[in-house]
């Protein structure tokens, strides 16, 4: 592991993590979410909105508004405001930034939230207006959207290291029995192997089951000084360390690893623990191989062991590898930016004790990861964060 | 291997017309490079002047080095398929109506990596050529093909929608009298078009060339005079819903500028012939080839037009002539514009002074009348939006792009 020359965290903490349920289709706006999730920030930390002095959002579906369109349509006089459009690496960027600023006391208390709303043709805008690049070189081809671009990743990625569906499907099986303990999680019913195996092809080799499906909900966290937080008797949640890069490997002729395989050995030095330590993993599930890509670059088993390492490990939330314990994407749904939220949020749960049903045994250590913004021919954006609850 | 396609049945007229639907529009300016070589069948790459490295997408400034000098040049089209993959449910009505639909990542071997259209002999791990065309939303899209030549390579689905090609599609020439006009229904017939009528102006008086077309297999003489809206409608009235491709060879060619006539009496003669006979024929044809731009294997593809190449640029020998000319140019455009819902592409030929008898006086090189006929095929087959034929219409276009000032005093003289 490399020793890190960067600043350590001393002092910052993360509390009140909020969600608030997904539904498939939303007639509200993106506001609307938002306006919910700060709403039940100041509820659970018992603060009043004009304690929050700093802001951080994430929406694809915010129309003209940036975040600070949002400060006076809430009614918040912040002295610290951020937005960002990282999609997938939203939560972990927002985190990093936002737990500088307290540190730095450029504010005390500072909202990160995501929230997208999900109107009957939202998808489709946002998939025909996602950047220039798609605009101009990927969506004119087919219109697969994500499902196409991710396809083709996975089919290199498949073929290079001879992983099977079956060692992907692995993935979306054990979440979505972690899903069955989410009373949230918009898939419901039990997912066998042989129903991951037999689903319609949408984008070959992405078959149903491979999808995420995009919802309406939202997100949401305080990062605070952990003084703030004693002071208010909030339980807090330590953050021991962040990485995040962008465009990594762009030599690759097709991404076979995130930008997480440059930073992973910092990210662990600078938390000071290892892979075996970590009580929970919520990796970004966007599509399962790139879950699969993840264990890898971040630490877990080598490049092209990852078939390998889904196989000899549990991955349900009694399992020996406690991986995305509340459903993830794949079962939660994907409420747009908010899905960058989503495994951080219930990682901080986890560490708290929360979680409630999907609560893994004395877990007081946990990683997440987050991954964004297929800008061309690969995601550009990737992040991760290790942190501590209070029993550890 | 691709299954030669089948000739389409009679169309069933109690069924509903398909309405065309239309890929993805929207597209940065700089990507419109693309665009501008995709019409002319070149395949160019944004290459940097300063380090030479060639990128893509469009960019406004080299990944490698920063300079903002990216000029759209010719590119090798060779490259490698990394990946491919098939869209089955994609979002948009256009891809979802023809899904599954076959794309692919190509690395150059220039560099850049290519999202492309696949052709569907092309062979994951395997070399692919690489072309720009144009979709059925007049907009640049890279298309990959297998290296050699496959079995009917030319009816694969995907790139019939990248093409107007002639097989199996019926076709209206509007003037049989021309040596033009009788070497293009000769030409398209043997492409493979099902029916070619050729428009004629009272056919029952006799005219040179009469043989290569009545009583020939295919090709159907009908009575046609572009400049008489009357005699327009009612053809099209008859065979309006079955014209997939125009061939609009309209000529009425006069020299002579503005001092050396008197009056106006000829060039209202040019403009009947060839402005308001396009407006006529537009008119007529236009919203039938609109409404079936996706009506199947023999849906409404293109309108082609073949107009001077001094309608880009005046030459006073030929003054009014090449005004009436540039008139068609610039109507031309409108008419892209309009068939664009329908998927129908408007092709132009630019041709310098023709071997026929009104050029009589001009010196060589003359453009033969089957060089414009292949041409019109070739472009067809191949989804182009402009084309110049023979020496004289390639050295306007050159000079145009190097100093129009230039042109217009040397064409002076």
């Amino acid at each position: 592991m490399t020793n890190s020359l960067r600043a350590p965290y001393d002092g910052v903490v993360i509390a009140a993590p909020v969600t608030i349920p997904y539904v498939r289709y939303s007639i509200e706006s993106a506001q609307w979410w938002i306006g919910r999730a700060l709403s039940a920030l100041v509820a659970q930390a018992g603060i009043k909105a004009s304690d929050i002095d700093g802001m951080c959002v994430s929406s694809f579906t915010m129309g003209t508004d940036s975040g600070v369109g949002l400060t006076q349509h809430f009614g918040l006089c912040v002295r610290w405001l951020d937005t960002i459009p990282l999609g997938g690496a939203s939560a972990i960027a927002g985190l990093r930034k936002a737990a500088r600023a307290v540190q730095a006391r450029d504010a005390d208390i500072v909202a990160c939230i995501a929230g997208d709303t999900n109107h009957v043709d939202s998808f489709r805008l946002t998939l025909e207006n996602f950047s220039r690049f798609n605009q101009d070189a990927v969506y004119p081809y087919g219109a697969g959207g994500a499902n196409s671009s991710f396809a083709l990743i996975a089919r290199n990625y498949m073929r290079t290291f001879g992983v099977t569906r079956e060692d992907v499907g692995r993935i979306a099986v054990a979440q979505r029995t972690n899903a069955l303990c989410n009373p949230h999680a918009l898939m419901k019913t039990p997912l066998t192997m042989e129903q991951y195996l037999a689903a319609r092809p949408i984008s070959d080799p992405i078959h149903l089951f491979d999808c995420v499906m995009p919802c309406a909900g939202a997100e949401a966290f305080l990062v605070m000084r952990e003084e703030t937080a004693t002071s208010l008797a909030l339980p807090a949640v330590r953050l021991l360390s962040t990485i995040e890069r962008h465009n990594a490997f762009a030599d690759d002729p097709m991404q076979v690893r995130g930008g997480w395989a440059m930073d992973v050995g910092e990210l662990y030095a600078m938390a000071g623990v290892k892979p075996d330590d970590l009580d929970v993993v919520q990796t970004y599930d966007d599509y399962p191989v790139i879950t699969m890509m993840q264990f890898e670059d971040l630490g877990f088993c080598r490049k092209g062991e990852g078939a390998a390492f889904v196989r000899q490990h549990d991955l349900t939330i009694d399992g020996d590898f406690p991986h995305n314990t509340s459903g993830g994407q794949l079962s939660v749904g994907q409420a747009g930016a908010a899905g960058a939220y989503l495994g951080l949020v219930e990682g901080l749960r986890q560490v708290l004790g929360t979680a409630g049903p999907t609560q893994v045994g004395n877990a007081s250590l946990a990683l997440a990861s987050g991954f964004g913004m297929i800008n061309y021919d690969r995601g550009l954006a990737s992040g991760a964060a290790i942190f501590a609850g209070p029993s550890r | 291997m691709i299954d030669p396609i089948k000739p389409p049945r009679r169309k069933n007229p109690l069924l509903r017309t398909r309405l065309p639907a239309l890929p993805p529009r929207p597209r940065s300016r700089t990507s419109h490079g693309f665009t501008r070589a995709a019409a002319e069948g070149r395949f160019v790459l944004q290459r940097c002047e300063a380090c030479g490295c060639f990128a893509y997408p469009a960019r406004e400034a080299c990944p490698s080095c920063l300079f903002d000098g990216l000029t759209f040049v010719e590119a090798p089209r060779r490259g490698m398929l990394l990946a491919e993959t098939t869209a089955r449910v994609p979002s948009d009505v256009y891809f979802r109506e023809r899904a599954p639909w076959r794309i692919g990542l190509v690395k150059m071997d220039c560099g850049p990596t290519i999202v492309a259209h696949l052709h569907a002999d092309c062979v994951e791990g395997a070399a692919v050529r690489m072309s720009l065309q144009l979709d059925k939303s007049g907009q640049a899209v890279a298309f990959a093909h297998p290296e050699g030549e496959t079995a009917n390579m030319a009816d694969d689905k995907q790139w019939r929608e990248m093409t107007a090609d002639p097989k199996f599609r019926r076709v209206l020439v509007t003037n049989g009298r021309s040596v033009i006009g009788q070497e293009a229904a000769v030409a398209l017939r043997a492409a493979g078009a099902k029916t070619v009528f050729v428009g004629v102006a009272e056919p029952w008086r006799p005219f040179a060339g009469e043989n290569l077309l009545r009583g020939q297999d295919g090709i159907e003489i009908v009575t046609l005079d572009a400049a008489d809206e009357k005699v327009v409608a009612d053809l099209a009235a008859d065979i309006g819903g079955k014209v997939d491709i125009l061939v609009n060879t309209t000529e009425y060619v006069r020299p002579g500028g503005l001092l050396d006539r008197r009056g106006t009496s000829i060039a209202r003669d040019e403009i009947d012939q060839a402005y308001l006979g396009f407006i006529n024929l537009a008119q007529a044809f236009g919203p039938a080839m609109r409404m079936r731009g996706a009506d199947g294997i023999n849906s409404s593809a293109a309108w082609v037009n073949i107009l001077s190449v001094y309608a880009l640029a005046n030459w006073p020998a030929f003054g009014a002539y090449s005004a009436s000319q540039a008139a068609c140019l610039s109507l031309s455009h409108s008419l892209r514009a309009e068939l664009r819902p329908g998927g129908v592409r408007v092709m132009n030929l630019f041709t310098g002074p023709v071997d026929t008898e009104w050029f009589q006086t001009v010196p060589p090189p003359k453009v033969a009348p089957r060089a414009i006929a292949q041409a019109i095929v070739s472009g067809l087959k191949g989804g182009l939006e402009e084309m110049y034929v023979g020496d004289v219409a390639e050295e306007i276009r050159q000079r145009l792009a190097a100093n129009p000032k230039a042109l217009e005093r040397e064409l002076d003289r």
